[in-house]
This record gives structure tokens, sequence and C-alpha cells, in this order.
């Protein structure tokens, strides 16, 4: 690279054909003072700070938000009640349960009232929030294995591949979730069967496509950067490529958009067990004390509302968490 | 634009012959008989189950079941429920009234949604923004029963500002509540998309250059921002028409509301095979012509679209 | 109406005068100060351009003169005068009026800028329509026609995605200019676009802001561009403005610490001087970085020969055609020299390069590398040779693995190739960060917090980690800044020099071409249409479409005087 000679732009030499514009007006030779204006050195970023991976970052974005903070909180609530009901009542579910107390308000030991059954309906609530947590977890962890698999597949290689997979997503994503699940679980088979395992398998088969949908397209995003081709022109192989660079990469969409499942599967378990279809009676679900407090919504509207609360108020912890994860991991959000 | 439309319904023809497949072969092929249902807790005698095999091509090999059945829905001829009502008069009795209400629902869904998701998009980071957000977490997050439940009973049954089921008729009035149900978890999505598409649209370097333009503030918004933000609103609202007709079971369920939802609800009790199928089959239909629907409206919104 | 009759006027009032102007941004993290005390005066019928690299503020401070700062900006001290009103902060309903008529816009991205989902000719009659001018069908052909569009009555019935980027900046300055405003704001109005398209537009420009008296405010990154065209230039760094002056008179005698750097590193300006420098009889050689060139062996590393690839382009119903990406490509470079291959966008020139870096199939012809044909490798010979030839691409953002830190990134290809045991990779790696002048310490942090040119660095550290023979550059420094891009192509050179690097540098910009390359390959449309050394093609192009790039080369009608070289 040539240095630049300054001599002093004298009149020595030959007069310089110059081709500038000359302004009709006169244009003075400003220059700011040079110590008001220093020049930095090029290209330096002084850094002491630990260094920040983009996980470590959206962690640091999340923790500061009201979400974030309020949906984990709930969620681990949540979490710690589905483990240990026992803690927060001494009343079991189903023992206790006499019709005298039939649709009976709030008394001293049970502040909720009682169930058509005169069960305690603090206590059901309290038992309930596992297999809802069980199923909703479970079916997530499910479609977030195939879906993903399935749509990162499709998106990396493309072609007939993609094609092929593509159509089969189509074909299940015509179904509904709740019409599928619900056309599966009439089957005598299921009716035979019915638990909180083969309810998983039912929702996984209907919801996968979603989570494939997703990913595929995550994927394909990933698949063209640079940093791709520099790993497979490095010798890396298409498969170790998906694997170490693609698929790390992909995963933020996925995390958002599987954590939001995870409150949907709860409602679908939740629905179908309303409808009366889904896990068994003697499961304890909320879906199923909604259900059964169903014919006496006018005299006893309070049976079907705590479940009802306890429901929304965890479905609305995940889809709240997952919201507050969009915003931390926001891919647009990632290139500074 | 002409062959735009003419491969997007070829390509839906094997969606729709995949998913009625798919169903047909959850209902009649898996184990267990699909007659116990008629037959009941008493049974019948292998006579009477013979000629129900018969008259249900179960007796068939799958393949020619499922080409029977192809065979019948592209006739129009569904054959016959298992109490012996013909199943295409059914749907066609039932059908009118969940048209009528998903279609109130998505006019409802449409027209608050966009208009609060334009002003929330417009205000970002204000007061009415950050509530109406918070306002959609919960709609989203509340199960479509509870909520419907909820309203019965304040509006319905405390209020009695109109009744808490509907009627045989079911009348403007008496679905509207019901249509407000249905709609709600969707308005929160439109709302929500169109407050994210207008947040994107209006830092997008065409506004700022319809701006410099010297156009009104006013015209900005809703030639420019407003206008390409409908984009994937509309395609959603498209796709939402479809899933409300068939998504409207639980809804139909509190409201006693006599349309698909229902019929469908009662056949899947009562392990109604044929029906639960012939239903599905129609739901699926209506999907494939909501996407055909999406895909219209989206070559016709997006002029880049009609010409790949 | 030309400006030049202004002489008369003893004091004129300046069209634009920006005072102290100050803009801050309100961010998450407090506020962030953009702009400080920018003073700029526009007169009526002058062309001033704003000169400064990416984040120096020049656009904000031009955005701010028509009340264009995004939501977070604020003018938070001077004052913004128009004509003599002070509009820093006029009423909403005062902006909008002032904005097409008075002041119009061409902004910088054609591809963007445009609504996608209405016609042209509805976007010009907008703005005519709400400027109070005739907007009938005639008119807006009108408009558009004078922008340089042919057939404008039909095009204004196209969208935006049925016009090239060339004809969509047309349509652009047409808006721009359609209300005849006394002042037009150009944000970069070329630089998304092919050199020789950039030169058509901006002559364009030039000659219909003349003609109507329009006076310009010019924002670029390009030193050479702007002294081309703007009376007076402005270098605004780091949010102030460091130097303002007389194109020539910056370019001569840049007193600033800044300008002379920029002065020095801008490769318009360095190409002109090594051609000024020539006809003032210096050798090349003396103005060039020691290179290999004068003892060249014919030691070939890499011949490509007939090298053709031919896309199918899958149409409706399953027919296809075939386009040809390349055509027949012959070349080869010399071990140790460095191969440019120019080309504008759709020339074929990246499609080279992923053939010879082996990621693409090529159609027939040959690669040779060390006389060995590589398109017909099996896996494990095509596993050895990727170490000998190893790419650097040009966006410095997509070519590290976000998740991947430092470290990772270099020693990826030494484990890939289980090259040494973990420490010694982990030495290799220090060594490596070494030579592309970054701190080990470095190691531990990633992509994201690194600065462009860094990024480059480890880019370059990392296609250097297996030790390869020949680096690909595909665009290497084109997405980076003046003086930053001046740093990248010091270290490609050097490291040259140390390791017998040969190169093959994939580009769009002859300037930079002129700077480091012994052989220029020119291709145009898949073909190469002309190839020598760099000599031979800048001194006696023998194709019109090398001279047309050539020409092209912001800054070309400079003339400087020796005294700068």
């Amino acid at each position: 690279m040539p240095e630049p000679t300054h001599t002093s732009p004298g009149t020595q030499g030959p007069a310089p054909v110059v081709r500038t514009k000359t302004s009709a007006y006169p244009i003075e030779h400003f220059v700011a003072n040079v110590d008001e204006t220093p020049v930095r050195a090029t290209d330096s970023t002084v850094s002491d700070a630990a260094p920040r991976s983009l996980w470590g970052e959206a962690w640091r974005s999340l923790r500061k938000q009201p979400l974030f903070i309020i949906s984990a909180v709930l969620i681990l609530a949540v979490i710690f009640v589905a483990l240990f009901p026992g803690v927060f009542t001494n009343e079991p579910p189903n023992e206790n349960c006499l019709l005298e107390n039939s649709d009976g308000g709030p008394v001293a030991g049970h502040p909720l009232g009682f169930t058509v059954q005169g069960c305690d309906i603090l206590s059901r609530v309290v038992y309930g929030t596992q297999s809802s947590l069980t199923v909703g977890l479970f079916a997530t962890l499910g479609v977030v294995l195939i879906g993903g698999l399935i749509g990162a597949l499709a998106g990396f290689f493309g072609g007939w591949v993609d094609a092929i997979l593509a159509r089969i997503g189509d074909i299940f994503f015509a179904l509904p979730l709740i019409l599928g699940a619900i056309v599966v679980v009439q089957l005598p088979v299921f009716q035979q069967n019915r638990n909180v395992w083969t309810l998983v398998v039912i929702l996984v088969t209907f919801g996968w496509p979603q989570i494939a949908r997703i990913t595929r397209a995550a994927v394909i995003e990933v698949r063209n950067a640079d940093f791709v081709t520099a790993a497979r022109s490095l010798g890396v192989s298409p498969l170790g490529a998906l694997v170490k660079h693609v698929i790390p990469n992909a995963l933020a969409p996925v995390i958002v958009i599987a954590t939001i499942s995870l409150g949907t599967f709860i409602v679908a378990e939740s629905t179908l067990s309303f409808l009366g279809i889904g896990l068994p009676p003697d499961v304890m679900s909320w879906g199923n004390d909604i259900f059964s407090a169903k014919p006496s919504l006018r005299s006893n509207p309070m049976a079907i509302f705590w479940p009802g609360l306890a429901l929304s108020i965890t479905v609305l912890s995940f889809i709240m968490l997952g919201d507050a994860l969009r915003d931390a991991l926001d891919p647009k959000a990632r290139k500074r | 634009m002409v062959w735009y439309i003419v491969r997007r319904f070829l390509q839906l023809i094997p969606v729709f012959l995949g998913a009625t497949l798919l169903v047909y072969f959850l209902v009649f092929s898996l184990p267990g008989d699909a007659t116990a249902a008629i037959c009941g807790e008493r049974g019948c005698t292998p006579a009477v189950v013979a000629g129900l095999r018969e008259q249900y091509n179960l007796d068939q090999p799958f393949w020619i079941q499922y080409l029977l059945y192809l065979k019948g829905v592209l006739t129009f001829d569904l054959g016959t429920n298992f109490s012996g009502r013909p199943i295409a008069t059914i749907i066609a009795e039932v059908f009118p009234t969940t048209a009528k209400l998903a279609i109130m629902a998505l006019v409802i869904e449409a027209v608050f949604g966009i208009v609060f998701g334009l002003i929330a998009g417009l205000r970002k980071g204000k007061i009415f923004d950050s509530s109406v957000l918070v306002l959609s977490l919960i709609v989203i997050a509340v199960p479509i029963f509870v909520l419907g439940f909820l309203m019965q009973f304040l509006i319905g049954v405390k209020l009695q500002w109109t009744n808490p089921t509907v009627s045989g008729d079911a009348t403007f009035t008496e679905l509207l509540l019901p249509a407000v149900v249905l709609g709600l978890v969707s308005f929160a999505y439109v709302l929500r998309l169109t407050r994210t598409s207008i947040i994107e649209n209006v830092n997008a370097d065409y506004v700022r250059t319809a701006t410099a333009k010297g156009l009104s503030r006013r015209r900005v918004v809703v030639v420019h921002v407003l206008r390409n933000s409908l984009i994937p609103v509309v395609t959603f609202l498209g796709a939402d028409l479809g899933a409300l007709m068939g998504g409207a079971i639980v809804t139909e369920g509190i409201f006693n509301v006599n349309g698909v939802g229902n019929t469908l609800y009662r056949a899947v009790l009562n392990g109604d095979g044929p029906m639960v199928v012939s239903i599905v089959t129609f739901l699926i239909l209506i999907f494939c012509l909501a996407n055909l629907l999406v895909d219209l409206l989206y070559a016709w919104l997006d002029p880049r679209i009609r010409y790949a | 109406m030309s400006h030049s009759t202004g002489h008369q006027t003893a004091t004129p009032q300046p069209l634009l005068e920006l005072r102290d102007l100050a803009i801050t941004f309100s961010t998450s993290n407090g506020d962030v100060p953009a702009v400080r005390n920018a003073h700029l005066t526009v007169m009526p019928g002058e062309t001033v351009a704003i000169v400064g690299e990416s984040g120096s503020g020049k656009s904000t401070t031009a955005l701010a003169a028509i009340g264009l700062l995004p939501a977070n900006g604020r003018v938070s001290n001077g004052s913004i005068i128009f004509d003599g009103e002070d509009i820093t902060h006029a009423s909403e309903k005062r902006i909008v009026e002032l904005r097409g008529s008075s002041i119009g816009m061409v902004p910088q991205d054609p591809m963007s800028n445009l609504n996608p989902v209405w016609k042209i000719g509805f976007q010009v009659r907008e703005t005519l329509k709400a400027n109070g001018l005739p907007s009938g069908p005639q008119d807006v052909a009108k408009v558009l026609a004078e922008a340089g569009l042919p057939d404008a009555a039909s095009r204004a019935n196209q969208y935006p995605h049925e016009f090239s980027g060339g004809m969509r900046q047309r349509a652009l300055i047409a808006i721009g200019l359609s209300c005849r405003p006394r002042l037009l704001i150009a944000d970069e109005p070329t630089s998304a676009l092919d050199v020789t398209v950039q030169r058509q537009i901006l002559d364009h420009l030039d000659t219909m802001t003349e003609e109507l008296g329009t006076a310009v405010l010019l924002i670029t990154h390009d030193l050479g561009l702007a002294a081309e065209r703007a009376h007076k230039v402005i270098v605004m760094y780091k949010g102030q403005v460091v130097e303002a002056g007389p194109a020539l008179k910056l370019l001569t005698n840049p007193r600033h610490p800044y300008t002379q750097k920029l002065v020095a590193s801008a490769p318009s300006i360095a190409s002109r001087r090594i051609e000024s420098a020539k006809k003032a009889g210096v050798r090349t050689q003396d103005l060039l970085a020691p290179s290999v060139t004068a003892t060249a062996a014919l030691d070939r590393v890499i011949e490509v020969e007939d090298l053709t690839k031919v896309f199918k382009i899958r149409g409706s119903w399953g027919t296809s055609t075939d386009f040809t990406a390349v055509d027949k490509v012959s070349f080869s470079i010399a071990r140790g020299t460095t191969t440019a291959v120019v080309g504008e966008s759709g020339s074929g020139k990246s499609t080279v390069a992923k053939m010879v870096l082996g990621l693409e199939g090529a159609t027939s012809g040959s690669i040779r590398f060390d006389g060995v044909d590589i398109t017909t490798l099996g896996r494990k010979e095509m596993f050895d040779f990727r170490r000998r030839v190893q790419p650097i691409f040009q966006d410095p953002y997509g070519s590290l693995d976000p998740m991947y830190n430092i470290y990772r990134t270099i020693e990826e290809p030494l484990r890939v190739h289980g090259v040494g045991t973990a420490k010694m990779r982990e030495k290799k790696v220090r060594e490596l960060l070494d030579q592309v002048a970054l701190p080990s310490a470095m190691m531990q942090r990633f992509p994201n917090e690194l600065s462009g040119g860094q990024r480059q660095r480890v880019a370059i550290a990392r296609a250097l980690a297996l030790d390869p023979e020949v680096v690909i550059c595909d665009e290497a420094v084109s997405a980076l800044d003046v003086l930053v891009q001046a740093q990248i192509l010091n270290l490609l050179a050097d490291l040259q020099s140390e390791l017998g690097l040969s190169y093959l540098f994939i580009t769009h910009d002859l300037a930079v071409v002129r700077q480091i390359a012994d052989h220029v390959a020119v291709m145009e449309k898949g073909k190469l249409v002309e190839q020598g050394t760099t000599d031979q093609v800048f001194d006696n192009p023998t194709t019109a479409y090398t001279q047309a790039l050539l020409a092209a080369i912001p800054g070309a009608a400079l003339e400087l005087p020796p005294e700068v070289a």
C-alpha cells in the first residue's frame, strides 16, 4: 500500500489538469480542531467485559424482562405443585368425598368449596397439576424430536427429500390437532387404553408438522450461510455441518415455538378431557374436573372456575415464557 | 397467474387424498370392530354383523374400501350413518349454522384484531400497546371452554342479555355470543400478527421514502404501512376460516348449537365410524378450499406472487 | 436556470444550513449522541457531498434536514435552516409541505425503497398529487422519461419487482425530482448497483440537477465519488464534521489526520494515484507492495480450462431450461501471485470460485491443481485437497458461526483434519491470531463481539489454519469500511509475501484490483472477455466492456496532480 507523500502543494511542477466541479460560491476550507476530534486506531473494539456468547447475551436480556421473571416464577411454582402436591393441601383428592358436601361453598379447611361429588376443590386442583404438566411436557418433547428431525432433514437436504416430507406434513396439517385427536381417541384401541401415554402419542402424531415447518424454515435460513459453506470447504461432511453448525443456529425459533406448544398441548389435553374423551375419569386432571362440573354450572360456577383458573395460569405462563424467549432470541435482533 | 392458481389447486389434490386416506385408515383399519357401536352391549347375531360389514364394504380389502368410499365422496353419496340416515342430508342440514357462526366469528376477529393491532403497532411500547399485548396473551392462554363457560355464565345467566344457549333457528342475535367466544382466540392472534407486521413495515425503507415524497401521515399509514401489513393477516384469516368451521366443536357444545362440530361430537361419542369419517372428510375439503382461497388472496394482495 | 449565474449576488443566502447540529438517539442503554456540532451549508444549485464510514452520522445528518430521523432520534441541539426558515422544530404540517416539493430524497437501496405492492406509476402519481401537481398518466410518464426510463408510459404499469436495480433507481430519482425540489438529498444513491450502472445513473442525476438548478446533498462512503461529483466535500467521522472544503483541496491538501488517512486509503483515489503516477513516469512496482510478479516462474498452481457450469432452471410443468452461468472459462494462477476475477453481478464469478473450491461440480472443463484435475477426485482425495485451498467470504457477519467462540472457529479445521493434540492446536491458534494481528485474549470471544474487520481477520486465520497454498477471496473486503478495507488488503499482501500464498480474488471492485492483483480476468455474463497482467488490462483494455468498467470506477474522471501521488 503506497503512502501518500505530503509535500506541500506548492507551485512547483507542471500545472495539473484537474476535473472537479468548481462552485459559483466561495468555499472555505474548514478543519476541525484535531484535539476535539481525535482519530482512533482503525477497527479497534476495546472491551474488558467478559466474553459473551449468544446464549449468554440472550440470558442477560432475559433476566431484565419482567415477562420472563413472572412466567419463570409461575412455571417453577407449577412444577413444584406437580411434584409435591402434599405440601399445598392436607385433603386427599378422592377420599373424603361426601355427597352431603356436593357443590358446597367454602368452609374452614376447604377454602375453595366442594365439587359435585363433594370432593375438596383445592385438593383436586392441586393434584390435577401433575397429569396436565406430564402430558404437556412429553408431548412437547416428542414433537420436538420427531418434528425437529423431519424439519431439519427436509430443510437441509432440500430436493425430493423436502418435497416428500413437506407433502406428508401438509397431509397432517389438514387435520387440526383437536380434530385429529378426536378421530383417533374415539377408536376402540384407544378407548381401551386411555392413559397419559396414549394421549401423548396422539398429540405428538397430530402436533409434529408445526415444529417441522418451523425447523425447516430455520434450517433453510442457516443452510446457505457463509459459515456453513466455510465448514464444508474445510472438509466437514454435510451431516457434520448440519449437526455442528446448522442445527445449533436454527434452535432459537424452535425453542420459542416449543415453549408455546407446551401450553397448547396442556390446553389440548384438557379440551379432550373436557369433551369426555381425553384422560379417563379416574385420572385427576383439570379438564376432567371441568367436564364433571359442567352440568351444575349454574348452581356452582366455582367448581369450573378454579380448575379453569389453574389451567389458564399454567398455560399463560408458558405462553409468556415463549414470548419472552422470542424477544431475547429474535434472530433479527442478533446482528448488531 | 392462472398457472399459479392451477398449480396450487393441483397441489391440494394429494393433500386431500392423503388426509382422507389417513382418516379412513385410522377409523376402519386399526384393531377393533367398527360395527361394535351399532350392536351395543348385547351384540348382534353373526348374520347381522355380516350384513353390516357388507353394507359398509368392511368385507372388502382396505384399498377397495377406500376407493369405494372415495367414489362415494366424489358422487356426493356419503352413504348412511349407523342409524340409517343419509349422511349428506345431515351435513346439509347442520352446515349452514356452522358456516354462519364461523363467518360471524371471522368478521369479529378481523375487524377488532386489525384495528387494535394497527393502533398498538403504531404506538409500540406505549400503554395501549402493552395492555393490549397482555390482554391478548390472556385470551390466548385461557382455554376456549373456560372462556365459553365464563361468558355464558356472566352474559347469559347473570346479566341475561342473551339466551345462554342457541335454539334450533340459530338466529343472528343468538349466535352473537358463541361467535365472539369462537373468534376470541383468533382475535388475539390477528391482533398480534397485525401489530408485528405494522411494526416491521413502519420501519421499512419504502415507508420512509413515501414520507419523504411529501405524503400525509394518514396516507403513508393507510396506503403503505397498513396495505402491506395486511398480506400476512389476510393469509391467516383465510386459513382460520377453515379452522373455525372445524374448531367449533367446543363452542357449539357449550352453547348447544346444532352445527357440524356438535354433530361430529355426537358421532364420536356414539362410535359412528362412517359419520365421523364423512364429517372429517368434509372438514378436510373445507380446509383445502380455505387454503386455495388463501392462495388466491395472497396472489391478489402481493403482485410478486402472481408471476412466481 | 443554471447555477453558474449566481456570481453577481454579493452575499447569497444558503439554501440549507445546519448550525451546530447535535442528534441524539435514546436507546435502552441511555442517550447516545449520533451527531455533534455538525455544521454545513448548501448554496442554491450546489452539490455538497458528505463522506464518512458507516456509523459516522452522515446519513443521520442528512435525514434530519428532511425530518426523517428514526423514532428514537431527535435534534438535541443546534438548528436546521432551510431557505432562511428555521425548520428544526417545525410542525409536522410544515415539514410535510416541504417534503417532496422543496426537499426531495433519493434513497440508498433501490430494492427496498419502492413499495412492492404498488405499480411504479401509482408511486409516482401519488407524489405529484400530494404536492399539488398535475398527475395524469402523461405527467407520470414524463417524469419517468426524464429520469431516463425507456418506454416510460408502459413501464409505469409495471410493479417494482419487474424492474432491474438500475431501473428502480431511475424510478426513485424520478420520484425524488418529480416535484422540482430546490434541494435533493441523495443517500448513497448508487452504492447498491453495479459500477457501470452506477456511472450512468450518477451522470444522469448530474445532468438533471444541473438543468433544474437543484442543489444536491450527496451522502457517500466513497471519497473518489464525492470528489468527482461535488463542489464541496464534507468529511464526517464519529458524528463530527472533521473537515470541509472544495473537493480538490481536500484531496490535495487534507489537513485533518482522518481525512489524510482516508485520502491515503480510498481505493478509488489510490488507483487513480497509480494511474496518475504512471503518467508522470513512475514505475508501478515502486508504488505497490512488493510482489513476486517480477520473479514469478511459470509455476501454475491452478489451471482452469474450458470450465463450464450449466444450471437447470425448473420451469412450470416439469420443463427446464438451461442457464449457462459459466461458459468455457480458462485462466491460471501462478504460484505466489494474485489473480483477480472481476465482473458485475450475474457474471458468474462467484460460481467460478465455488467450483475451484470444489463446492460446486463443473458441467464440463477441468480445474487442475498442481496438475491434478480436482473435478474427478474421489471423496478421500477431495478431503485432502480441501486442506490446500481455503476460502474467505464477503460478509464478515455471515462467515463465522455465531455459536462458536473464536478459538473453536479457528481450531475447527485443525480438528476436522485431525492435526496435532489439543495442546498443539491451541499453540497453533495463538500463532494464527498473531499472524492476523489479533490479541490471543480474543480467543474466548464470540463473533458478535467483534467488529467487521476483526471478524474478517478471524476468517483469514481460519483459512490459514491448514497451511493452504491457495486462498480464494470472494469479495473478501467489499463489505468493509475504506480504512478497514485498506488494513485487510495490507494484511493479505503481507501474508502473501510471508507465506508464499496464491490468491484468487473474486471482486466487482476494479479499484481494489488495481492495488492488489498481478493478473486480471474480466468476466461478463458467464464468459471471460479479457485477461492479462493488471497493467495490461488497465492501460490497454481491449474490449469495450472492460473499458466501460474502468471508466466507471468512481473518481475515474479525476485527474489528480502528481503531488497527490
